[in-house]
């Protein structure tokens, strides 16, 4: 099937040549950071996380929605998922790549990321989370390749590949929730230090996952032949509400923990993400985006004439996108570090180094995307 | 196969103890704290026994220190090849000095008097009882030995930096770049490290090993710093420790300090 991906319309090429082109920046400005080392982006001692772990986190999310995709058609026979489970599976695919690449460029010495495996360390979250991580991405290869190859055939799916389907959605589970134990167990860091940081970080990825599909659903119905239905991208839209609406409640019950129970130690971190801190304001800035976004977004969705209208659930989709890009892939590494433990602000600002490498593993991540539903659209049309 | 770093570390210690001990059978203690000169340099190599501790512990008396005086500071960069890097990004240090409102914000409040504020608090890695970066360490390269110091594996160190995110008081630095040409004079006896692994105070192992107080301690002429073992009634630490109020830094998160601070 593999050979599907090398035949295409020019457009088709012109879209691969240019994220080709994007990786090889990327490639170019990693060199660099090997050479120089991580010094090249903005992080600093205070803020020792930036922009590549924040998108691994946004990333694992987008990984894990693959399960509302899933869930619906395996567990409770939903139909109209059944022809965009596997776009659910392969779009995990290449998230998860993702996540492991920025894991990668943001080692200080990536020669020895063999190390990981060679001192098995059960009790760091990290060593569960590349356990995890690769597993699903084993699962979502082996089940979503098993499952086109029979419907190339013609021939219903081989029985063991169910079994890996449904172990698939405890695991979509499982790599969202130690990806925020990363986080949320951490003693000395009052921002990250929270029960609700797995459920915080489900509900935002079961928004965030759903909206790209139905914006890549929507992108296949125009310029790739392949129309995913109605009833589809309409129940998707229902799920991304819901799960929004959700998460949004998620960040209001944080905020009133923190903030009524005015422990300094905790409302300084989410002062400075939300109103700035001693005039450092440009998180801030951008949460207050990223605020207005999901709430404009939760308005589109929740009216039943607006959700149903192509153009505007699109706007609406690319609204939660963003936001909670931001929340996740910008504000929530960052602010953890900020106040330091010894209680300064340092503000962390993205190279451009930093930024072509981001680009890169995004358009690598992209052109997989790409690469995998041009398969999965031919072999689909030629039924 | 080669022996691990941390393998051949054990076995020099424990051939250096074996050389030392039947030459020396009954070398006075208190000679270990002997500053002497460049005592890192393979001739003055004392062959002293190792000092050996159930827990080592240090304690900070802040009141003590001269106004601008950096010598713990710089004795110890200068032992353990810590880079200077004259700006805040790459800042890489094993000891700072910082105010009193930073280090103990809890205890902080607008009626301290300024002799207090205005201390210079040193603050190093608090080798904790119960440390959170080794607990993070996703390859083990920063571990707790037996005597209660924590250590790094610089070789094996992957440079994630969860141990960064992890330790609650500020303790870790990365190198973000090639420290080398940014150490003013580089130790022979200690090595120097490469870009992308995280490094921090290490008592002073490798002359504990020797036999020798760590640097910080012998550089301290007001003699604002004791270490010792808090396990032994008659060491150092135990001798402050057990005439007034000690603090910690954030001993509410259960990490169990071992630097406590008198002040």
């Amino acid at each position: 099937m593999l050979e599907k991906a090398l035949r295409g319309s020019r457009g088709y090429g012109i879209w691969v040549a240019f994220l080709l082109l994007l990786v090889a920046v990327g490639f170019f400005f990693y060199l660099r950071q090997l050479d120089y080392g991580l010094g090249i982006t903005g992080m600093s001692r205070d803020v020792s996380w930036g922009l590549y772990i924040a998108q691994f986190t946004f990333l694992v999310g987008i990984a894990a929605s693959a399960v509302m995709l899933v869930l619906p058609y395996y567990l409770h026979d939903f139909k109209a998922f059944g022809k965009i489970t596997i776009l659910g599976e392969f779009l995990a695919v290449s998230a998860v790549t993702m996540c492991i690449t920025f894991v990668f460029v943001d080692l200080g010495r990536p020669d020895r990321a063999v190390n990981l495996l060679l001192y098995p360390s059960p009790r760091s979250v990290l060593f569960w989370d590349v356990i995890v991580l690769s597993g699903y991405l084993l699962l979502n290869i082996v089940t979503g390749w098993t499952v086109l190859e029979s419907d190339k055939k013609g021939v219903p799916p081989p029985a063991w590949v169910k079994p890996l389907i449904v172990l698939s959605i405890p695991w979509a589970v499982s790599i969202h929730t130690v990806t925020a134990f990363i986080y949320s167990g951490l003693p000395g860091r009052g921002f990250w230090l929270t029960a609700i940081m797995a459920p915080r970080f489900l509900a935002s990825a079961f928004a965030s996952g759903p909206a790209l599909l139905i914006l890549l659903c929507l992108i296949l119905r125009r310029f790739g032949r392949f129309d995913a239905g109605d009833k589809a991208i309409q129940t998707l839209a229902k799920i991304v509400t819901y799960a929004l609406a959700t998460s949004i409640f998620f960040v209001l019950a944080e905020l009133f923990t923190v903030f009524y129970s005015q422990i300094p130690g905790h409302m300084h971190h989410l002062t400075y993400l939300f109103a700035g801190l001693n005039g450092h304001h440009t998180i801030a800035r951008w949460m207050a985006v990223s605020a207005a976004t999901a709430v404009a977004a939760l308005v589109l969705l929740i009216i039943p004439r607006a959700r149903k209208n192509e153009s505007l659930l699109a706007l609406a989709c690319v609204g939660v996108f963003l936001s909670l890009w931001i929340e996740k892939g910008l504000g929530l590494v960052v602010t953890g570090f900020v106040p330091s433990p010894m209680e300064t602000i340092t503000d962390y600002t993205p190279t451009g180094p930093e930024t072509a490498i981001t680009i890169g593993v995004w358009a690598l991540g992209l052109m997989l995307i790409t690469l995998l539903y041009k398969i999965f659209v031919s072999v689909r049309n030629e039924e | 196969m080669a022996p691990t770093r941390r393998e051949f570390l054990k076995i020099a210690g424990f051939s250096a103890v074996g050389l030392a001990l039947p030459f020396l059978p009954s070398l006075a203690f208190d000679q270990a704290g002997t500053p002497t000169a460049g005592s890192s340099s393979p001739a003055v190599q004392g062959p002293l026994p190792a000092l050996k501790a159930k827990r080592w512990a240090m304690t900070v008396e802040p009141r003590k220190c001269r106004p601008d005086c950096t010598d713990c500071i710089a004795a110890c960069h200068l032992e353990h090849n810590v880079p200077d890097f004259r700006n805040p990004k790459d800042d890489i240090h094993w000891i700072s000095l910082e105010k009193v409102e930073h280090v103990f914000p809890a205890e902080t409040h607008p009626r301290l008097p300024e002799s207090i504020t205005k201390l210079p608090v040193p603050v190093l890695c608090n080798h904790c009882e119960n440390p959170p970066c080794v607990r993070v360490c996703p390859t083990q390269a920063t571990f707790k030995r037996a005597d209660g110091i924590v250590m790094m594996d610089y070789h094996r160190c992957i440079g994630c930096r969860f141990c960064m995110a992890a330790c609650p008081y500020g303790s870790r630095s990365m190198n973000w770049r090639d420290p080398r040409p940014f150490v003013r004079k580089i130790n022979p006896a200690f090595p120097t490290r490469t870009k992308g692994v995280v490094e921090k105070c290490n008592f002073c192992e490798e002359r504990l090993a020797r036999g020798i107080l760590p640097a910080c301690v012998i550089a301290c002429k007001d003699k604002a710093l004791a270490f010792g073992d808090q396990e032994d009634p008659r060491s150092d630490v135990r001798l402050i420790l057990d005439k007034c109020l000690s603090l910690r830094r954030r001993p509410e998160l259960g990490t169990g300090p071992r630097v406590y601070y008198i002040l």
